[in-house]
């Protein structure tokens, strides 16, 4: 008997060993085999290193420019809908992707309510173009931009998004969740599969951010960089639910 | 069937529908507001999907993800606007999405000033975003041929896998002509389409017609694009001495100019491409004696008299090149008249 399967819509990826994005990526696939929605999902990628992800699940998938997940899958949604098909449209974008250059993509579909599922992976930097600052760069952290730690004064203080949206708009669901250890990876599942499930019962927006590890740009041992993750980033960032829709 | 008075604008986003448009992304910007106002009513009416975006950016993106699902998406701007969703052509390009913008050009640099003008032709024929692509461009000179080209659009767009461009321009949106609207038309199927069951996306319809030539949009989809679809109005061309090039309103008015010069004994020729990409090289390889070529456009320092001379060359058509580039608004009859004169007369210096 084994223990543990990989979902069989999961194919294999380039990521660095250790990242973060692997586990997400595994959720989502073993979520959407759970949900029966196997020939119903669209992935839509933002640019960044979820470009790995482009065929990962099998399927269908649609590589978006750098911070217009949000406006596509709004398109995307509405059209199919309107030709009666029920699909289930899910973006996959880095917290630079969703919450800096496509920050306005991402609020404006939030504004309204867009029955779509927002997917966000937060490993603290631009880890694609060789970690630079992004917004959700801690206070004090070192990355190719802010080489004597982040300087909040000047660039502005850790960004967060799923309570903003959760603040603001009249969402189905906004939630953190960590990738950083087992009882944190069973929650994220759970919270992956509200947020999936809330876009099938038409319930609207749903997103969820990822604290990720980013082992490559934070210079770090993959185990050192997952406790980087439960010990630093979890404390400006707080693991949980924000907003239930019900 | 009757004829009816329509304003540019509703009647070309009216002529869209009928062409079979099921989606529209746009965000309010004039000249070109009317159509997007028109829409965001007339499409709920029909079952159709209209969205007001929060941006340009993000209406070609809506615009984008609805044409990889199956729509048929238009957009319309102008200025600024059309600079916003430069990215996204590229985008749209670079994965053969077939698309429909409108744009209604209002003249100028940076915000620009709500007159007409025709300063938009590089950015159209030339690619406007980064990477080497074109986006078939129409240039309509009266609103029934606003109507008529946009309802022909996605026809066009699906068969080459390319965005269409329909080139208007503000006095042309804002103007009211007598119309006959075609009819609703029959969506053809299209073959492809993202859907979520991943077999019937572009990449599983492309495996399967391997060569068609749907999918060669690089290179030689290029080169049968512009042997296919090449389309002008020609005026006095079998013995003109010289010849004006000159698309929409200024082009219209060209060939009124070319008439009273006509009466007046002289023999002025007229090509008003109705696209100008692919351009209308055809019209320009028919010419034979003539003694110069005059390209007047409402640009301030001449844009599309580069391709006049670059085709006057490559068909071997050793005579000067003049501008009249008129800026803002549309010239006269008069004003054409007169400058072409005074080429004529030898008091202008030509630019190629
Ligand atoms: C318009 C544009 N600007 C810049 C880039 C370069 N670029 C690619 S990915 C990226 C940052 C990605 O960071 P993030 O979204 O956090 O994803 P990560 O790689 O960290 O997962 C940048 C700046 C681009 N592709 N497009
Ligand atoms: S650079 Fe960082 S985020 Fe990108 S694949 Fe490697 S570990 Fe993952
Ligand atoms: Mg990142």
């Amino acid at each position: 008997m084994a223990l543990y399967e990989l979902p069989t819509n999961l194919k294999k990826h380039s990521l660095c060993p250790g990242c973060g994005h692997g586990i997400i990526l595994r959720l989502i696939a073993e979520t959407i085999e759970e949900l029966g929605l196997q020939d119903k999902k669209i992935l839509v990628l933002g640019v960044g290193c979820s470009c790995n992800a482009n065929g990962i699940l099998g399927g269908d998938d649609f590589q978006c420019a750098h911070g217009r997940a949000s406006a596509v899958a709004t398109g995307m949604k509405l059209y199919l809908e309107s030709q009666g098909k029920d699909v289930c449209i899910i973006t996959y974008q880095g917290d630079g992707d969703a919450g800096v250059i496509g920050l306005a993509e991402t609020l404006n579909a939030a504004y309204r309510n867009e029955n779509i599922t927002v997917f966000t992976i937060n490993n603290s930097n631009f880890a694609m173009t060789g970690g630079q600052m992004s917004w959700t760069t801690l206070a004090g952290q070192k990355t190719t931009t802010s080489v004597n730690g982040r300087d909040c004064a000047y660039t502005g203080n850790p960004i967060h998004l799923p309570e903003m949206i959760a603040s603001q708009f009249d969402v189905a669901y906004a939630a953190r969740a960590s990738v950083c250890d087992v009882k944190h990876i069973t929650q994220a599942k759970k919270f992956i599969k509200k947020a999936i499930q809330n876009q099938m019962d038409k319930k609207g927006y749903s997103i969820v951010e990822f604290l990720s590890q980013c082992p490559t740009n934070w210079g770090m041992a993959p185990v050192d960089a997952a406790k980087y993750v439960a010990e630093k980033m979890t404390v400006e960032y707080p693991v949980g639910e924000f907003k239930v829709k019900e | 069937m009757a004829k009816k008075l329509l304003k540019g604008n509703e009647a070309v986003a009216e002529a869209a529908l009928r062409g079979g448009c099921d989606f529209f992304a746009g965000y309010p910007i004039t000249p070109s507001t009317e159509a997007l106002e028109y829409l965001s009513w007339r499409m709920p009416e029909l079952g159709r999907v209209f969205i007001q975006a929060e941006n340009e950016i993000a209406s070609i993106n809506m615009v984008t993800g609805a044409a990889v699902a199956g729509a048929r998406a238009l957009t319309a701007t102008s200025g600024p606007g059309g600079s916003l969703m430069c990215e996204g052509f590229s985008y749209a390009a670079r994965m053969a999405l077939p698309y429909v913008l409108l744009n209604v050009q209002r003249w100028g640099t940076g915000l620009g000033t709500l007159d007409s003008g025709q300063t938009d032709y590089f950015k159209e024929v030339k690619g406007g975003g980064h990477g080497d692509y074109r986006s078939i461009v129409y240039t309509p000179a009266s609103v029934q041929e606003l109507c008529d080209m946009i309802y022909n659009a996605w026809d066009v767009a699906e068969k080459y896998m390319v965005g269409v461009v329909i080139l208007s321009e503000a006095y042309l949106g804002q103007m009211m002509e007598q119309v006959e609207m075609p009819p609703f038309k029959e969506r053809p199927d299209r073959g492809w389409a993202i859907d979520g069951t991943g077999l019937t996306g572009m990449g599983e319809f492309a495996k399967k017609t391997k060569g068609a030539d749907g999918m060669k949009v690089k290179g030689e989809g290029y080169e049968q694009i512009k042997e296919d679809l090449q389309d002008w109005e020609e005026y006095g061309l079998d013995d003109a001495e010289y010849v004006i090039v000159s698309f929409g309103l200024p082009g219209r008015i060209s060939i009124d100019a070319a008439k009273q010069l006509r009466e007046e004994g002289i023999k002025a020729g007229v090509i008003r491409p109705k696209l100008v990409w692919p351009f209308p090289e055809k019209a320009i390889a028919k010419l034979k004696n003539i003694k110069g070529l005059i390209s007047v456009e409402t640009s301030d320092y001449g844009q599309m008299v580069e391709d006049v001379a670059l085709y006057a060359k490559k068909y071997g058509l050793n005579v000067p090149v003049y501008l009249y580039a008129h800026g803002k608004g549309v010239p006269g009859v008069r004003i054409v008249r007169d400058f072409y004169k005074s080429v004529a007369a030898g008091n202008e210096k030509e630019v190629f």
